[in-house]
């Protein structure tokens, strides 16, 4: 499975001869055009030749920043745009070629308010998009009521979505792109904005599906929640794979040491320039925590910074200093600021 | 049969979206009434009651005309600001049937409008339509509302391309009322622009109305009337098809 930077790839899952998901080389540029008299026009490629595989049953992870060519890539994956160059498969289906036939095998749910009827009730929603779907006359009143079921919306399913929290429209949505009972699922960042107790149950949802053998491609900015649920994470950035692996080997990838947290107070940007290039030094990200910043420095395997990191801090007010284990989060911090990676 | 309940379901329920919004409610009871008013209040001051009869009829197909081609032009747009047009062109349902039974849903509140005006008509101008032949004047009534969903069915297509289609619906409006001939005889309009009213099919349809109202035979008039409205579906099947795939490559779905 090629990577954008065989270097950094690391050991995945075995994948069956018939990979769920399948993207090769896939490339997307978006062309604009501006102005009447003297147009303009401006080319953005959004996604630079992205390559990856995913097993039927496996919940795969895409990470990176806002722009980084998440949504882009889904979309091409799910037939609503067409790629600018490579190609993909959904169960060996073409998505350009064989549309039809990967529409009716793959849910797809994307997070905030939008996509469902607000005048409609959940009920009506659902008979709504099973219609779309093909969902079978017969099965559609015990499939939505077991949907329903599983996501926590039944005795609600009466009332107009315009009345529905957050955490219910996100639920609805999850039961909307199950109707049809997709083999492969596709969720772009479902979790956003939805309170700590809705996304909680959000996320046993999610593993429930994996559970009963679905393939999910899950983007999210969520860092524990990709380290929950995700058996393998690919992080984009700038339209380019930059890592791929288990959430564990992507944690050893990036920072094999510890990581050193500092807390200060009005730290400067050329004391941060400082330390960057201090030896052993990988990454120094702050934290905004209110008055306080929370410095974040990883570093590489067996280097100790802690003495010269201080000793560079010495025109700042410094309060604790502790160390801690890497998580997922300072491996996708270091993945995508890195420059010329 | 399964494809015929989806278009039911689907009808119902986007029926039912357009019925619970109070304010778009409000705007079409309201606005086919006062097309109407405004239609007989210049045809009544001179007084002839044919010229009225004329007007009365061609206001009642102004209301659908207005109702369908405004909202068809906008119905991708809103689907576009609730974020449910990329679900539906994602759904393995072929696009033209998914705005088929919206287009639909829409005619039906034509239809209202339709039997609004007549009903207005009578109530405030006290003008009781003298119809020759009831039953064929209610297919060309439902022939207008037929063929004009079908037109606004043709707009919907096509506007999901571009994301200011919507001001096309706007567009058509007024130069809609004159080219069909709602309110003017086509024969004051300038020759050149006749070949417009011939393609469009209300204009054929309010000739049927007008022909069943006065006792004379409506067939020719409907029968073109319906090739025309055929026409409209077949150009919108073969172009739902290629304007999408058009939107999937230049990535025009989702722009709001």
């Amino acid at each position: 499975m090629p990577s954008r930077d065989p270097g950094r790839t690391v050991a995945r899952v075995p994948l069956t001869d018939t990979p769920a998901v399948q993207a090769r080389d896939l490339r997307r540029t978006f062309r604009s055009r501006s102005g009447i008299w003297r147009q303009t026009r401006s080319e953005v490629e959004a996604v630079k030749g992205v390559s990856f595989e995913i097993a039927p049953g496996e919940l795969f992870g895409l990470l990176g920043p806002n722009g980084a060519g998440k949504t882009t890539t889904i979309k091409m994956l799910i037939t609503l745009l067409i790629p600018t160059s490579g190609s993909a498969s959904v169960l060996g289906r073409d998505v350009v070629t064989d549309v039809r036939e990967v529409r009716s095998r793959i849910g797809y749910v994307f997070g905030g308010d939008r996509g469902l009827y607000e005048r409609l009730t959940g009920l009506d929603n659902l008979r709504y998009f099973s219609e779309l779907y093909g969902v079978p006359p017969r099965e559609q009143r015990a499939r939505i009521g077991s949907l329903l079921e599983l996501v926590g919306l039944t005795g609600r399913e009466g009332e107009k979505v315009e009345g529905y929290s957050r955490g219910m429209r996100q639920r609805l949505h999850i039961a909307r792109g199950l109707l049809h009972d997709p083999d492969v699922f596709f969720l772009d960042e479902p979790s956003i904005g939805i309170d700590p107790v809705g996304a909680r149950e959000l996320r046993a949802t999610i593993a429930g599906l994996r559970d009963q053998g679905k393939t999910v491609l899950l983007t999210t900015h969520y860092m524990f929640e990709a380290d929950e649920l995700c058996d393998r994470i690919a992080v984009i950035r700038s339209g380019e794979i930059v890592a791929e692996g288990t959430p564990d080997e992507l944690k050893e990838l990036v920072s094999a040491g510890r990581v050193l947290e500092v807390e200060t107070y009005g730290v400067h940007d050329h004391v941060l320039d400082r330390l960057r290039v201090v030896p052993g030094v990988r990454s120094v990200v702050v934290e905004e925590r209110g008055q306080l910043q929370v410095l974040v420095v990883a570093s590489e395997p067996g280097a100790e910074v802690t003495q010269p990191v201080l000793g560079g801090l010495d025109e700042t007010r410094v309060g604790r200093v502790s160390h801690r284990d890497p998580t997922l989060e300072d491996a996708y911090v270091e993945l995508v600021t890195r420059t010329g990676a | 049969m399964i494809r015929l309940r989806q278009l039911a379901v689907c009808y119902w329920l986007q029926l039912k979206i357009l019925l619970f919004s109070p304010f778009e409610g409000f705007l079409a009871v309201v606005f086919p009434l006062m097309f109407a008013t405004a239609a007989m209040l210049v045809y009544e001051v001179g007084g002839d009651p044919e010229a009225i009869l004329y007007a009365a009829i061609g206001a009642a197909a102004m209301g659908i005309w207005t109702s369908q081609t405004v909202s068809a032009s906008t119905l991708v747009q809103r689907e576009r600001w609730a974020g449910t047009l990329e679900l539906v062109v994602a759904a393995p349902t072929r696009f033209s049937l998914v705005l088929l039974p919206i287009t639909f849903a829409m005619a039906t509140i034509g239809l209202y409008s339709v039997v609004a005006t007549i009903l207005w008509n009578w109530w405030l101008f006290d003008v009781r339509l003298q119809v020759e032949n009831w039953p064929l004047f209610v297919l060309s009534i439902l022939m207008a509302t037929v063929t004009i969903a079908l037109f606004g069915f043709l707009l919907s297509v096509t506007a999901v391309r571009y994301r200011t289609s919507w001001a096309l619906g706007a567009a058509l409006e007024y130069p809609g009322w004159l080219l069909c001939g709602f309110v003017v005889p086509l024969d004051l309009l300038p020759a050149a622009v006749l070949p417009l009213s011939w393609i469009l099919a209300p204009t054929w349809a309010v000739e049927g109305m007008r022909a069943s109202a006065a006792g004379e035979s409506p067939w020719l008039d409907l029968a073109i009337c319906g090739l025309v409205g055929l026409g409209y579906a077949a150009l919108a099947a073969y172009l739902g098809v290629r304007l999408i795939d058009s939107a999937r490559r230049d990535a025009t779905l989702a722009l709001t």
